[in-house]
């Protein structure tokens, strides 16, 4: 390797320069617009905006956070909160004790919070059977339009085809196995019951 | 009203629920007449995000009409056409006073690491968010902006989050002319982060992806140079051929918690939860930037630690730059650069769903099926 084919990065200086500014504004709209550094919005990092539209120093605080779940490493239930999908049940229980005895700091937390999700999902599936709209996993997961909008043709050729195929396993392999665990104790109790 | 509802990791489907109302005086009502699926949306859809309970409405990009607002509300009035930046924020906290809108610490209970997002788990506060006819929307004189009457709607709803987020993942990088700029991702993000590089200054821009018609947008729209990494055996010794041995100057990750490219990565973090999301994306970041040089993260990831390889970071002297994206405060110079046709985000929309048909669009994105890059929902068409 002679000398000028020495790569840029075992030398001083790049060995190609980036091409002239009137080039680049040629071929690209609006090149250069945001070009000082010190002219961008996030720039500096913190700054005090004139006029947040606020117009108090704390605000009103939202009725109805007495019980209200927060993460421990706040000091109070924040002035204004969600409301939607309260605790309830066997995950309202896992995910409070999350919240009351790990930190987000904690590992802890969110495996109880993921635990809490699946316990939610698996509880609402089988309520959902008792009600005239039962979980359906054909229209809740939108699988038709592997038909209509080209399942095949628009996975040609791709990487990702690798792990595609895992997701019908991860989202009818837990129903299939409910299927057979309920089938077997059913089975049992039948069982117990003839002796 | 009728609302998209979570049932479980990959099950969707849309529900009557109650209109919401107002709970605080600051609260204003809006009825949504546009909204759109973020990628990170997916990361709930595919029950990543740690809180995510069943019945919760997705959705933190949404633009709309004001229904009804609280007794405090001064900027806003009852039929006023808003964008809803996807932050809530109340303007005044320790946080806002500094402008970081997107860590304000008096809208979540649940955790103090990130701010309030409308519809997006409990972990972000637990709020309802927008892929619905109605949502209720906090710090109703803080967060949203009337639409201007020049701008077209789908720019609108793209602003609120996804162009937001590119444009201020270019500047995290802190590009300084003549920069060469690697842009992770060809997705809505990735492809305004790239339109957003030129402006800084860029004297190259080079983006990533595996999907040609990502690869073919981001020529057309953000005129970069394209690199398809399935057509190569180790993506990051491509991307130091090309920028001569060096590395980029700067990176921006613009992919986050769904990152392909490793099947290790993705299969312990979005498939099996074991980590906070595949960190591929984030990997090829600290290998592809030169020592010295800038990376900048706007992909979104779990609270779950992640393998992130921080030892090369360490080691080369990088500056890692990350945030929710503080939408707001890109707002006004983010219009001028839409109205002067510098950044033009409905360019990558392609798919427009009703709200009923939320459970396909949700399958179409996620799968990447049909060539879609950014579908938006429409709630009451039919």
């Amino acid at each position: 390797m002679t000398e000028p084919d020495i790569p840029s990065a075992y030398v001083r200086d790049k060995r190609t320069a980036p091409p002239s500014r009137e080039e680049l504004r040629a071929r690209i709209p609006g090149w250069g617009a945001d070009l000082d550094p010190a002219d961008r919005p996030s720039h500096p990092k913190l700054q005090y905006p004139a006029d947040t539209g606020a117009h108090w120093d704390f605000p009103d605080r939202q009725p109805g956070s007495a019980g209200r779940e927060r993460s421990i490493e706040h000091a109070f239930v924040t002035p204004v909160f969600g409301t939607a999908q309260p605790l309830h049940g066997l995950s309202g229980s896992i995910r409070r004790l999350a919240y009351d005895r790990f930190s987000e700091g904690r590992l802890a937390h969110w495996l109880l919070l993921i635990a809490g999700d699946r316990v939610d999902a698996w509880g609402s599936h089988l309520r959902s059977f008792a009600t005239a709209s039962p979980d359906n996993p054909v229209t809740e997961t939108g699988v038709r339009t592997e038909l209509t909008h080209g399942g095949l043709r628009s996975r040609a050729g791709r990487s990702d085809r690798r792990h595609h195929v895992l997701d019908p396993l991860l989202v009818a392999g837990p129903w299939v196995a409910g299927a057979g665990f309920g089938a077997l104790a059913v089975r049992r109790l039948a069982r117990v019951l003839r002796s | 009203m009728r609302a998209m509802t979570y049932r479980g990791p990959y099950k969707l489907r849309v529900e009557e629920k109650d209109r919401p109302r107002i709970e605080h005086p600051n609260d204003a009502i809006v009825r949504v007449t546009l909204a759109a699926i973020c990628g990170s949306d997916l990361h709930l859809y595919h029950g990543l995000m740690p809180d995510t309970r069943i019945g919760h409405t997705f959705g933190h990009e949404f633009i709309g009409v004001v229904d009804e607002v609280g007794p405090s509300v001064q900027h806003l009035q009852v039929g006023d056409r808003v964008m809803v930046p996807f932050n809530i924020f109340c303007g005044s906290c320790w946080y806002c006073a500094r402008g970081l809108y997107s860590n304000c610490h008096n809208v979540n209970p649940n955790a103090t690491a990130v701010g309030g997002i409308y519809g997006y788990s409990h972990t972000t506060g637990g709020y309802d968010g927008g892929q619905a006819e109605y949502v209720r929307v906090p710090f109703a004189d803080v967060g949203p902006v009337k639409i201007p009457d020049w701008m077209h709607d789908e720019d609108a709803v793209l602003l609120t989050d996804a162009a937001a987020t590119g444009y201020f993942g270019a500047q995290l990088g802190e590009i300084a002319e003549g920069d060469t700029v690697v842009v992770l991702g060809a997705g809505p993000v990735g492809l305004i982060a790239a339109q957003s590089s030129w402006l800084m200054g860029a004297g190259r821009v080079i983006v990533v992806d595996h999907l040609a018609e990502r690869l073919a947008k981001a020529r057309e729209m953000a005129y970069a140079e394209t690199l398809d990494y399935d057509e190569h055996d180790d993506v990051v010794v491509e991307l130091k051929k090309q920028t001569d041995y060096l590395g980029a100057d700067v990176v921006i990750e613009a992919v986050g918690a769904e990152a392909d490219g490793n099947l290790t990565q993705q299969l312990t973090g979005p498939k099996l939860k074991l980590q906070g999301g595949s960190p591929t994306a984030l990997n090829w970041a600290i290998d592809a930037a030169r020592k010295g040089g800038t990376v900048s993260v706007v992909g979104a990831y779990g609270p779950v630690p992640n393998a992130v390889k921080f030892g090369d970071a360490m080691n080369k002297g990088l500056t890692l730059r990350m945030n929710q994206t503080p939408v707001k405060r890109q707002w006004p110079r983010m219009f001028e650069h839409v109205r002067n046709g510098h950044l033009t985000p409905r360019q990558m929309v392609t798919h427009r769903f009703p709200l009923e048909d939320i459970a396909e669009a949700y399958h179409v994105f996620s799968a990447k099926l049909d060539g879609c890059i950014k579908p938006l929902v429409v709630p009451g068409a039919n």
